[in-house]
């Protein structure tokens, strides 16, 4: 395989790293959300990210050139080899929590998905396209929620205040770059991040704004994600989402 | 947060334009897009809706089984009100 295909296996991981554990965060809430209706809302929200990930993993394999499928990727894969942004796999907290950190991820897949629509890599602008119908929906859904706990209740005021920091130092990684993306920045491939982080900055501003919330004064971010630097949580969450086909090698259900 | 403290929206769903909004069932939500969204979570995930309808429930008028003589059987025997020559959409006199 070319260093282009590297790049590109590499490239989608990160990608489909971030809506699986996403995905497996939100499925975490089943059967447990506040309410029936938003316990199918999660639900809902975490099948479209496992969808994406079964897609752009699909296509990492198919780069990458090792011969490993979907399955291989998500279930094999230690935690220092999985690429997904930090910000996913931070526990779920409370709703306020589980809110914030929807809203962080699904606005920057927002404007991700927009700008990698445009990508000369037909594969990764189709999967772009179909994802970002996806996305919008959780943009609205987690916009709603942040307006009404941030402009809400005293308490509930207080709750997305906490979570806000708790997540924010979080959201540095979520526009780290490397190498990667610089090549395929190069080859017309690769999404421009600065645009990306400059709509993710304005819509959280926008949203805030409604919320009665203000974004953080810039401080200490904790990143290297792309490298596979973890916080503690990503083992814990593999441990669980891995432990059947690790069991059981080559199981079928 | 308790359920009971959230007002009762029904749902319709319209399979596809310019059919009727059906009744599909109901949501709980604070206000007026949290039930949209509610209900679209909860009544569109297969493919059943192309547009959404919520109404607060309270709003709704209903006439009650009481009503069924006074209201509705004063038409059954007079066939001259019937469609009998062309279909109304919604209405059965099999």
């Amino acid at each position: 395989m070319s260093e282009l295909n590297k790049n590109i296996a590499e490239y989608s991981l990160r990608i489909g790293d971030t809506s699986l554990i996403l995905g497996q965060r939100l499925a975490e809430w089943c059967g447990h959300g506040p309410i029936l209706e938003e316990d199918i809302a999660l639900t809902n929200v975490s099948l479209d990210l496992i969808g994406q990930a079964r897609a752009f993993l699909t296509y990492a394999g198919e780069n990458e050139g090792l011969n490993r499928s979907e399955d291989d990727l998500a279930f094999l894969r230690e935690a220092r080899e999985y690429k997904n942004r930090l910000m996913a796999e931070q526990p779920n907290g409370d709703y306020a929590q589980t809110m914030i950190r929807q809203f962080f991820l699904s606005v920057y897949q927002y404007y991700f998905f927009t700008e990698l629509m445009k990508s000369k890599d037909a594969t990764l602008a189709a999967l772009a396209e179909k994802s970002l119908k996806e996305v919008t929906y959780h943009v609205r859904h987690s916009s709603e929620w942040v307006i009404r706990f941030g402009d809400g209740t005293e308490e509930s005021h207080v709750r997305t205040l906490e979570a806000i920091d708790t997540l924010w130092k979080y959201t540095g990684d979520l526009f780290e770059t490397d190498h990667v993306d610089i090549d395929l920045v190069k080859a017309g491939i690769a999404v421009d991040m600065n645009v990306v982080r400059g709509n993710w900055d304005k819509k959280i501003n926008e949203v805030f704004e409604k919320a009665t919330l203000t974004v953080p004064e810039d401080s200490f971010m904790i990143g290297g994600s792309i490298k596979g630097l973890h916080s503690e949580h990503l083992g814990h969450l593999l441990s669980e989402m891995q432990v059947l086909p690790r069991s059981f090698p080559g199981v079928e259900w | 947060m308790s359920t009971s403290e959230w007002p009762l929206w029904e749902v319709f769903t319209q399979k596809r334009a310019g059919l009727p909004f059906e009744h599909a069932g109901s949501v709980h939500a604070p206000d007026k897009e949290l039930a949209l969204q509610n209900a679209r979570d909860v009544y569109s995930r297969r493919g059943e809706a192309t547009c959404l309808w919520v109404v607060p429930a309270e709003d709704i008028v209903s006439s009650t089984p009481e009503d069924v003589g006074s209201f509705f059987e004063p038409s059954n025997d007079k066939i001259y009100r019937h469609p009998n020559f062309y279909k109304t959409p919604g209405a059965s006199f099999e």
